[in-house]
């Protein structure tokens, strides 16, 4: 049995920044694994632990040779190998919306033939959300999008998954989902474990398998998206807010005033 | 290809959800520049109810779906596909919340069309640009849509609502679900913000988030929550690692909070925080980056270190 999990290294902006044309300068970049993927390859690795068969857990990334470092902290925490999908062609694309990350991600689906595929919620970078849904739909596979809850017994050997989707305003929403299934997962499901110096001597000779557009069956086309970045800036301070300036006595002391003029603090 | 736009409007447990009004407005200003009809899709739970409430000014057609009482992915992508082949529309917009984001690309897909999440703007001048935001809020972008058809989905509270009454022509639409592609099953909810303490009944909070580092670190905050009578909530990083309780946390997925005064320590300020906190009647924000969107909504601004601001601030009360 097989579970895939997508993976991507998210550029985090420092607090000072500035943009260079359609991006931030890479200056005031640095790069990390996806907040929602920690999740999302940790409830993989449960599910794998869970299971009485022999399950292998295998990462797939879209992303540049750089990316490789992310990677590797997923397999140390117990992934057994990685796709890792870039080219030319990708390098050159603009902007890689959902559908274009959808064709590629759905030739590895088809190559590999999971189970279950987890994602992350979304990309902390751009935020578009959809990645899992989409693919599951154009691979054929059920899905639940926001996954807060997984009970990892028996997932794969049932195939049902019994998932609660977290729905605004504090509400859970109780689903079974039929698999072969995309689960996209939120943050919070569980408890990321901290690789162990072993995962990561581990990690170092395990396989990360390069994939070009050709070696997935595809061609340039596949990532010939319709989204074009046009523009990108710093959204306008709308702060009307009254500062408190000197050092944090100081501050702390005029916020004091302010506070008990409120109310706050009054016995 | 029709110039109109079709939304799908959103409900729960019995409710039309306030984000379906913010489509109907999202949906008139596009569809005016379009030149086309809105249309709405009510699908599922009680259809006549929530048809009288979406039966708003701007709203031209009202196509309803009768298939059970809640929301079911594979309900709706099928039903908003079909609708789509049937009317043609130029867009299809649905909101981006958690259900939204449940079929939205699954419909997406399935019709070939591009897909716009998370829209805080959206403008059509010959095609379709949208605003949204990308690495955590700290930047907005301008997308332009390649395509005549595309399916958006759009961020709740940036649009107004009307409460005027419309004329809507309403439609049922037979349409027989494919119930052998229905694979997943909505057995219950659970309200999961129980517990000891309901913050929403607080008067005055001190909200901790990210910026607070450590989970020892919280009984700074805790102290100084302490020492102003007031109740501890957080931001949702805080309830993920474990170190105060769900029903803490305040926020789009947690709980939305009106206090008298809500201090914000730490936190940055992500739209999903600031969804649920910013009918407080006062707020003060404590963070070192004087950038973060908290002060944007902050009625005080304290830019300092919290491990500076705070021990002082409790040396002030105690």
């Amino acid at each position: 049995m097989k579970v895939l999990v997508t993976v991507k290294e998210v550029a985090e902006v420092e607090d000072d920044f500035e943009i260079a044309d359609l991006d931030i300068d890479p200056r005031y970049l640095e790069y990390d694994l996806n907040e929602w993927d920690e999740y999302a390859v940790e409830a993989a690795v449960q599910l794998a632990e869970a299971s009485d068969e022999d399950v292998e857990v295998v990462s797939a990334t879209i992303g540049p040779e750089r990316s490789e470092e992310t990677v590797r902290m997923a397999l140390a925490k117990g992934v057994d190998r990685a796709v890792r999908i870039w080219d030319d062609d990708i390098e050159a694309a603009e902007f890689l919306d959902v559908a274009s990350k959808v064709r590629l991600l759905e030739a590895v689906v088809a190559e590999e033939d999971p189970d279950l595929v987890l994602t992350g919620v979304q990309a902390n970078d751009t935020g578009f959300g959809a990645t899992g849904v989409a693919l599951a739909d154009a691979v054929g596979f059920e899905w639940g999008a926001v996954v807060n809850h997984l009970d990892t017994e028996g997932v794969l050997e049932d195939g049902v998954a019994h998932v609660h989707r977290e729905l605004e305003g504090g509400i859970d929403e109780i689903t079974e989902i039929d698999l072969p299934a995309v689960l996209t997962i939120q943050t919070g499901i569980n408890e990321p474990r901290y690789a162990s110096l072993r995962g990561i001597r581990q990690a170092q000779s395990k396989e990360i398998a390069p994939k070009a557009l050709s070696d997935l069956g595809l061609d340039h086309e596949a990532v010939a998206g319709e989204l074009f970045l046009t523009d990108m800036y710093e959204p306008e301070a709308e702060s009307d807010a009254t500062y408190f300036d000197g050092d944090a006595g100081e501050q702390a002391s005029q916020l004091a005033t302010a506070l008990r003029e409120k109310g706050v603090g009054a016995e | 290809m029709s110039p109109d736009v079709l939304a799908v409007a959103e409900h729960r447990r019995g409710d039309v959800r306030e984000v379906s009004y913010e489509l109907v407005t999202a949906g008139r200003e596009l569809a005016d520049a379009t030149g086309g009809d809105l249309h709405v899709a009510v699908i599922s739970g009680r259809i006549d109810e929530f048809t009288t409430r979406l039966d708003l000014e701007g709203v031209d057609r009202i196509h309803t779906v009768d298939h059970g009482e809640e929301f079911n992915h594979d309900v709706y992508t099928q039903v908003v596909c079909a609708l789509a082949d049937e009317l043609d529309p130029q867009y299809v917009l649905a909101p981006n919340s958690v259900n939204g984001l449940d079929y939205a690309p699954a419909v997406a897909n399935r019709l070939g069309l591009p897909l716009v999440t998370d829209a805080v703007g959206i403008e059509y001048d010959g095609g379709l640009t949208v605003t949204r935001e990308m690495y955590g809020s700290k930047v907005e972008t301008t997308v332009e849509v390649d395509a005549e058809r595309a399916v958006a989905t759009i961020r709740p509270g940036e649009w107004v609502t009307t409460e005027a009454i419309g004329d809507a022509e309403v439609t049922p639409f037979e349409f027989e679900v494919d119930e052998s592609a229905v694979n997943s099953e909505v057995t219950g909810f659970e309200e999961v913000a129980g517990g000891d303490v309901d913050i929403a009944d607080a008067e005055v909070l001190v909200s901790v988030g990210r910026g607070i580092e450590e989970e020892e670190n919280i009984k700074l905050v805790e102290r100084l929550a302490d020492a102003l009578g007031a109740t501890l909530s957080s931001s949702r990083p805080i309830v993920d690692n474990g170190w105060l309780p769900k029903n803490r946390q305040v926020g789009q997925s947690g709980k939305v909070v009106t206090p008298k005064v809500y201090i914000a320590i730490g936190i940055s300020g992500a739209v999903q925080h600031v969804a649920g906190m910013k009918g407080s009647e006062t707020i003060v924000a404590v963070n070192n980056d004087p950038n973060a969107p908290i002060f944007d909504i902050a009625d005080y601004g304290v830019v300092g270190d919290l491990f500076d601001v705070v021990p002082a601030l409790i040396e002030q009360f105690e």
